[in-house]
C-alpha cells in the first residue's frame, strides 16, 4: 500500500504550495512554502468512513503519513476496529495541549500494521476534565503510556486499572506539559517539604 | 490476551499478594545492576520472585517541556541527553523529523556520514550493554575488553564533534562540521581489528558454561507477549518479531545499505545476547559500506535561512553574516504541521513526534522512548524466576534510564 509507507518521501502534491487552512501564525515572516495535508482516500479510509460515518471527522495524509481525526467519543471504537484490521501494534500514545481551543486536549494514538508495513495516527479532541476511554484492554503497553499522559497533562482515562503518576512524584500538584505550566514552575510546597529547600525553588 | 500478562491488571499499590509467605525487597534506585536509577519493588517468596513493580521517574528532567522553550536547533543538545549511550541515534531521529517538516534534503556526503556514525553509535552502545550485562552476571573481563573498544569510538566522537558523549553533531540540514583529517584512517584501522575483538568477546561468553546456565531459558518472553508489550529492537527480535525500521521503513538513507536483521525465537536472555552480538557484526559491515561509499561534497543543505553558513563565508559576506545572526538569534520557522519519525536506535524504536505551529520553536516534541516500552517487560519476564535472574533480565533488555524518564 503506497499511501501507508513512511519511506516514500512527499508523495504527490506537496510541490504545489497550498493555502493554509488555519490562519497563519501572526509573527511568521516569510514562512517556507509548505506542503498541505492531502485527503487520504485509500481503501482503508473508505472502509472506515463506511463503518463509522460521521465519527470520522477527517482522513488525511501529511508528508506521507496518514492520520484520522475522529470524535472523542468514538476513539476507542475506531482504534478497536483498526486493531481488528491488522494494526496490532501500538507504537505510541501522547497528547498535545491547545489551551485556546474549545476542546483543548488532543490525544494522539500511533498504530502500526507490521504485516502491511503501514502506520496510522488517530487523533481526537477532548474538553478539560473529559474522560478518555483507556486502551489498556486492547494493549497492556497502553498502561504506562496513559499514566504518562495523565501525569503530564492531567487527562483522566476511564477504566484504567492503575491511574497514578508515573514520572513525577505522587504528591506533586500540577501537570507539567500543559501550556499554562511555566518552564521554571515547581510545586514549591512539595520541594519545601521533601527536599528541605526553604525558597521552594 | 495472554493470561500470563495479567500482571498489569489489578495492581496492589502497597499490599503484598503472597500474604505472610512473601517479603518485599527494595532494589534500587542506587543499585549498580539497574544501570542508572531504576527502583524495583520486588516481592519474593524465598528466592522466587512473585511480583516486580518498577518505579521510574528518578531521572525525569522534563526534556519534553524544555524543548518547547527552545529554538529548533537548540533542541539537538537535549536529544543527546535522552539516551546518553546513543547520542547520535537521538540526534538523527530529531533532525530527520524536523527536516521532514521543512522538506529539506541533506547532501549525500552528510547522509553517508550520518549512517556511518549511527552504526558506530550502535556498536558503542552495544559494547556498553555487553560489558555491563556480563559484569552483572559475573564476567568481569568482558567489561574491560568492551570498554577498551568503546573508548576508541568515543575518541572518534571527539574527533568529529569535539565531545565524547554529548555529541550534538547532526544538525538540521546536515552536520555541524566536516570530518577531520585523519578520521577515516582511524576508523579504517578500527574496522580492521574490531572483527577479531567481537570474536574475542564471543569466545569468552558464547559457549561459556557459566554464562549459558545463567542466560539460557532465563527471563523468557513469548512473541505474543512481546507484541502486547510493544517491545521493539533486539529485545523483540530475540522473541521472533521480525521487525527492524532500518529495513522495513528505511530512513535517512538506510535503503542504500545491505545488512541482515538477526533474529532468534527463544526469547530468553541468551537469545537477546546472540541477536545483539550479530548486530555488532552487521553494524560493522554497514560502517565499512558507508566508508566505501562516502562521496566528497558539501555537508550542509543549501538552505541559507535554516543552515548556519560556513565560518569563512560568515566573515567575508554580508548576506551570510545576516543569515547567521538571524538563525542564531531568531531561529528558523518551520511550517505548521506534525510528523512522527521513528528510527531504529540500539534499543529499539526511537520515535520523535514533532508538532509545529509555524514559529521558530516546536509546539510539542514527544519522544517515543524504546527503553520506556521495553521496561514494561521486566515484570512478565521475571515473575516465577529466581531473584538473581532479575539482574540478568535487566541487563538483557538494555534500558537507559535517561531514555525511560526523559
Amino acid at each position: 500500500m503506497p499511501e501507508g509507507s513512511e519511506a516514500t518521501p512527499l508523495p504527490g502534491a506537496p510541490s504545489a504550495p497550498a493555502p493554509s487552512a488555519a490562519p497563519a501564525a501572526a509573527a511568521a515572516p516569510a514562512a517556507p512554502a509548505k506542503p498541505a495535508p492531502v485527503p487520504w482516500d485509500g481503501p482503508l479510509a473508505a472502509e472506515l468512513r463506511a463503518q463509522f460515518g460521521a465519527a470520522i471527522v477527517n482522513a488525511a495524509s501529511y508528508l506521507g503519513q496518514n492520520y484520522l481525526i475522529v470524535t472523542g467519543k468514538s476513539a476507542l471504537e475506531v482504534v478497536t476496529a483498526l486493531r481488528q484490521k491488522g494494526f496490532t501494534t501500538l507504537t505510541d500514545i501522547t497528547a498535545v495541549h491547545y489551551p485556546k481551543d474549545e476542546l483543548p486536549f488532543e490525544m494522539v494514538w500511533i498504530l502500526h500494521d507490521m504485516a502491511a508495513n503501514q502506520r496510522i495516527r488517530v487523533k481526537a479532541r477532548y474538553a478539560e476534565g473529559e474522560r478518555v476511554a483507556s486502551l489498556t484492554d486492547l494493549w497492556l503497553a497502553a498502561n504506562w503510556l496513559e499514566r504518562e499522559v495523565y501525569d503530564m497533562f492531567g487527562i483522566v482515562f476511564s477504566d484504567h486499572p492503575d491511574l497514578r503518576r508515573i514520572l513525577m512524584p505522587d504528591e506533586w500538584t500540577g501537570h507539567p506539559l500543559r501550556k499554562d505550566y511555566g518552564t521554571s514552575q515547581q510545586d514549591q510546597d512539595w520541594v519545601r517539604k521533601n527536599l528541605g529547600i526553604e525558597s521552594g525553588q | 490476551m495472554p493470561a500470563t500478562l495479567d500482571y498489569f491488571r489489578a495492581i496492589p499499590v502497597v499490599e503484598t499478594i503472597g500474604g505472610d509467605r512473601t517479603m518485599v525487597l527494595n532494589m534500587g534506585p542506587q543499585h549498580p545492576s539497574t544501570h542508572g536509577v531504576l527502583r524495583l519493588v520486588v516481592e519474593i517468596d524465598g528466592e522466587t520472585v512473585v511480583r516486580i513493580r518498577p518505579d521510574i521517574g528518578y531521572l525525569h528532567t522534563g526534556i519534553e517541556k524544555t524543548c518547547e522553550a527552545k529554538f529548533y536547533q537548540q533542541v539537538i543538545p537535549m536529544t543527546d541527553r535522552i539516551d546518553y549511550l546513543a547520542p547520535m541515534a537521538n540526534n538523527l531521529a530529531y533532525v530527520l523529523a524536523v527536516e521532514k517538516l521543512l522538506g529539506l534534503e541533506v547532501p549525500p556526503r552528510a547522509m553517508w556520514i550520518r549512517l556511518m556514525l549511527s552504526e558506530l553509535t550502535r556498536i558503542s552502545s552495544h559494547l556498553v550493554w555487553l560489558g555491563t550485562h556480563a559484569m552483572d552476571i559475573g564476567a568481569m573481563t568482558v567489561f574491560l575488553y568492551c570498554f577498551r573498544e568503546r573508548e576508541e569510538i568515543l575518541k572518534m566522537y571527539e574527533m568529529v564533534a569535539g565531545q565524547r558523549m554529548m555529541t550534538s553533531y547532526f544538525r538540521v540540514g546536515g552536520l555541524s562540521m566536516n570530518l577531520p583529517l585523519g578520521f577515516l584512517d582511524y576508523l579504517k584501522n578500527f574496522t580492521n581489528y574490531f572483527p577479531a575483538r567481537i570474536e574475542q568477546y564471543s569466545d569468552l561468553l558464547t559457549s561459556n558454561p557459566i554464562w549459558m546456565v545463567r542466560t539460557k531459558g532465563v527471563a523468557k518472553i513469548s512473541k505474543e507477549d512481546a507484541m502486547e508489550l510493544m517491545l521493539t529492537g533486539p529485545t523483540a527480535r530475540a522473541s521472533g518479531i521480525d521487525w527492524d525500521l532500518r529495513r522495513d521503513m528505511p530512513y535517512g538513507g538506510y535503503e542504500n545499505l545491505e545488512f541482515k536483521v538477526p533474529l532468534a525465537t527463544e526469547g530468553d536472555v541468551y537469545a537477546r545476547y546472540m541477536v545483539r552480538m550479530e548486530e555488532l557484526r552487521q553494524s560493522l559491515g554497514m560502517v565499512k559500506q558507508a566508508m566505501a561509499n562516502l562521496p566528497d561534497g558539501p555537508i550542509k543543505a543549501d538552505a541559507p535561512k535554516i543552515v548556519l553558513p560556513d565560518r569563512e563565508k560568515m566573515k567575508t559576506q554580508m548576506e551570510s553574516l545576516i543569515h547567521h545572526f538571524k538563525i542564531v538569534t531568531e531561529g528558523f520557522n518551520v511550517p505548521e504541521g506534525e510528523v512522527y519519525q521513528g528510527i531504529e536506535s540500539p534499543r529499539g524504536e526511537m520515535g520523535y513526534y514533532v508538532v509545529s505551529d509555524g514559529t521558530a520553536k516546536p509546539y510539542r516534541v514527544h519522544m517515543r522512548a524504546p527503553s520506556f516500552a521495553n521496561l514494561n517487560a521486566i515484570g512478565p519476564m521475571c515473575e516465577g524466576n529466581l531473584l538473581a535472574d532479575v539482574v540478568a533480565a535487566i541487563g538483557s533488555i538494555d534500558i537507559i534510564l535517561g531514555d525511560v524518564d526523559r
